[in-house]
């Protein structure tokens, strides 16, 4: 039992820091966590631009793609490895990750050949942005119960309905879209993938203002948008298996927070701040607190090593990575709320001059949309009910029966 | 990173709860419970001739020689199999101690028969009702004799010696069959497990060679064992459950198909999870003895007790009324996941000798 890389790890970690020390930029102190992406502007998007056609120019784009496209076939411990090295310097937003970590994925699981050499060349070097349009205002959780419509017109699809909590898709070039081809046929059975081109008529894109007044995530509207069929992915009426390998890989790329559970900074505030004349540590209810905190937390980071492990050894980490998810979220909203009442009263204020408490009500405000973006609290433990522990699925009263058919509201009278 | 046992280590396991499987089914534990035996003597003559009782006592001294991680997979088995033999007194905390600060002579007179069974040992550390530390103590050892009460101590009734933590900071090796020693049987929430006071009048004892302010040291080592016995009663706990609620109807259905039943497995799935990965953290710790054992065992016990309690509560919750019966298992848990959650001193001790390390890490940084 080690925290060792083997010495094949070790020759690759070697390899990518020197890279790294050659290309990248140090952290700098006034760099502002963004965990939904929300201060984007064009001095940010030419950073991103600059930083990841530098990477695909070095070959550390897309590290697992196959070599044919422009990937080094890496393992995926070796991608761990990457990214563990590439935090320790500075990056700009990942406003790439949508379209590296879900739709490449997908075109090169189920793209033709004619589409990947359209897309993936330029996605890899960070010529063209991707978003993702899947839910819908009447579609979340229950993603297959989209309405959106796609209807074939010669050789084209006429596009119509609202696709919603888009991140990034006012500054997207494409956006990878499941539409609802046919609602005579059962709920999954209808629905077809598409890729889309954001700058085509008909397309309406409107900011979503948070509790936190940020603007990370956008409504789509479509009215009678074209789509070439030469822009579907997959057979028609085959697209909820393909939007499954896109969810797939989405869930392995949404974190818990990341350094948002970070104890030390809560215990070092404790150390400093006073309750009744005496340090806030050593009051009984506040130490309690914080060694829930710091438990939780390790236990998250070792159970990241188990992971790493199963990697290391070749398996493929499973559902089990929705702990993570679970866990991790719930836990950091705790820690902020807890980071502002050990001010007090005093927790109320947001005072730009005191940056700790500050940035707590920052994730305070920011954090419970982590709960909800790529899988609710409710849908990961149905995943670990179901997928790790084998409990049996959810009662569905939508099944066998045509789309059209299945109850969107209470009967009315 | 390889955070995780060896294929040999998965393969000792493997055939420890095995023979678990086959010689110490719930009913042997429930066979203690229910009568006035403190400890089942057949299964602790098999743990002996298995090897497990000297499982870290090197061969010189009739031990099988293996490192914590062997020890650590073999308490998991035990606690999985509720066993109710004095497997986390003699076979981890006076085991440890002797080894760890005993002399040459020391551990010559002791360590082949707590490898053989022979003896069982113990430690007799808390004095007080609401003590929940395990420092403190006004027990005194002076010119070879001690005097002092312990109460409660783990398994103090059948034990042959216990290791006394005194006033003056040292680990009291004492014959608890000798004289100056009077003992009595406690009762105990859990009796598949026993408990004891014993009261020293002039006993005859000696100072662990180098066990002087190593109280604090022996604790955090025993820790990680126990949390591993204690991982091994929580999964076990899971594991019944789950397997009842699938096959359990109501209203035509399984019950572990209501959202309700599933999202508080899936939570419980979760929190053993955490625990587990903490307990392996302390089992690296105590296996590399690297100086990070004093918050690793921090993290090891709180995170064991607190969800094996948890399981335990949860088996009853999802059996139904039936849970509660004294003929089901789930209260053999229940007493054994609390009884293992106070032997080595409260949580709540834990987590504050866990912020004071953490604290002093941080300040010296």
């Amino acid at each position: 039992m080690d925290f060792n890389d083997t010495p094949e790890e070790a020759e690759f970690r070697a390899e990518a820091r020197a890279w790294l020390e050659a290309n990248a930029t140090p952290h700098r102190d006034d760099d502002e966590e963004d965990l939904l992406g929300e201060r984007i502007d064009d001095k940010t998007l030419a950073w991103c631009r600059e930083w990841q056609a530098k990477k695909a120019e070095g070959g550390w784009a897309c590290l697992t793609w196959p070599k044919e496209v422009g990937g080094r076939e890496a393992t995926p411990i070796q991608n761990v490895i990457w990214k563990q090295e590439l935090a320790k310097y500075r990056n700009p937003p990942d406003i790439y990750g949508i379209g590296l970590g879900m739709c490449g994925p997908t075109i090169l699981t189920h793209g033709t050949d004619e589409q990947k050499q359209r897309w993936i060349p330029e996605m890899m070097e960070g010529q063209q942005i991707w978003c993702q349009l899947f839910s819908e205002p009447s579609a979340g959780s229950d993603l297959a119960g989209l309405r959106s419509s796609a209807v074939l017109d010669g050789d084209d699809w006429i596009v119509n309905g609202q696709k919603i909590w888009t991140t990034g898709a006012q500054f997207s070039d494409w956006g990878i879209l499941v539409l609802r081809s046919d609602p005579n046929a059962v709920k999954h059975a209808g629905l077809t993938y598409f890729v889309v081109d954001m700058h085509s008529p008909g397309i309406e894109i409107r900011p979503i203002t948070q509790i936190n007044r940020g603007q990370g995530f956008n409504e789509v509207f479509f009215t009678d948008v074209r789509i070439p069929d030469a822009n579907r992915i997959g057979a028609v009426g085959d697209g909820w298996r393909v939007a499954i390998t896109t969810l797939m890989n989405e869930r392995a790329s949404i974190g818990g927070g990341g350094g948002a559970g970070n104890t030390a900074d809560l215990i070092r505030a404790a150390r400093e701040i006073e309750i009744d004349g005496r340090p806030a540590i050593e009051n009984a209810a506040v130490r309690g607190k914080l060694a829930d905190f710091y438990i939780r937390s390790k236990g998250l980071q070792f159970t990241g090593n188990r992971t790493l492990t199963a990697l290391s050894r070749g398996q493929t980490p499973g559902p089990e990575a929705s702990l993570g998810k679970l866990i991790g979220g719930v836990m950091v909203q705790d820690l902020a709320e807890f980071g502002i009442e050990l001010a007090g009263m005093a927790g109320i204020v947001h005072d730009a001059s005191n940056p700790t408490t500050s940035l707590w009500q920052d994730r305070f405000l920011a954090i419970p949309g982590l709960r909800i973006a790529g899988g609710t609290d409710e849908v990961l433990r149905n995943i670990i009910a179901e997928r790790v522990l084998g409990l049996p699925p959810e009662v569905r009263l939508d099944k066998g029966i045509a789309f059209k058919d299945v109850p969107t509201g209470p009967p009315s009278n | 990173m390889n955070f995780d046992f060896s294929e040999d280590q998965k393969l000792l396991q493997q055939i420890t709860r095995d023979y678990l499987a086959e010689n110490a089914g719930l009913a042997v534990c429930r066979e203690v419970l229910e009568s006035d035996a403190p400890y089942s003597t057949a299964l602790w003559k098999g743990a002996a001739e298995l090897g497990w009782l000297g499982t870290t006592i090197p061969e010189e001294y009739g031990g099988a020689g293996f490192g914590h991680l062997e020890l650590a997979v073999i308490a998991e088995e035990i606690g999985r199999a509720l066993a109710p033999i004095p497997f986390s007194s003699s076979v981890v905390v006076a085991t440890e101690a002797v080894l760890r600060f005993g002399s040459d002579a020391q551990k010559k007179k002791y360590l082949p028969k707590l490898a053989s069974g022979e003896w069982i040992g113990t430690l007799a550390a808390t004095e007080a009702t609401g003590q929940n530390g395990l420092e403190a103590a006004k027990t005194s050892l002076s010119g070879g004799s001690l005097s002092g009460t312990k109460i409660p101590v783990a398994d103090g009734d059948i034990a042959n010696f216990a290791i006394v933590s005194t006033a003056e900071g040292d680990l009291a090796l004492v014959d608890l069959d000798g004289s100056g020693v009077t003992r009595e049987a406690l009762g105990s929430f859990d009796p598949s497990r026993s408990v004891a006071r014993i009261v020293f009048d002039g006993a005859p004892a000696e100072a662990l060679e180098k066990g002087r302010g190593q109280i604090s040291h022996l604790l955090d080592r025993a820790a990680v064992p126990v949390a591993f016995e204690q991982l091994g009663g929580a999964t076990r706990a899971f594991e019944i459950t789950r397997e009842f609620t699938l096959g359990r109807y109501a209203f035509g259905r399984p019950v572990a198909s209501f959202q309700g039943i599933k999202h508080r497995l899936a939570d419980l799935w979760c929190e053993i999870e955490l625990a587990r990965s903490n307990a392996y953290y302390g089992a690296w710790a105590l296996s590399n003895d690297d100086p990070e054992l004093a918050i690793a065992a921090c993290l090891a016990r709180v995170s064991t007790s607190e969800s094996f309690d948890l399981a335990a509560r949860e088996m009853i919750q999802l059996h139904g009324g039936v849970g509660y019966t004294w003929e089901y298992d789930c209260h053999l848990f229940y007493r054994r996941a609390k009884w293992l959650s106070l032997a080595l001193g409260s949580p709540a001790s834990w987590k504050d000798r866990l912020i004071d390390r953490v604290e002093a890490r941080q300040k010296s940084a």
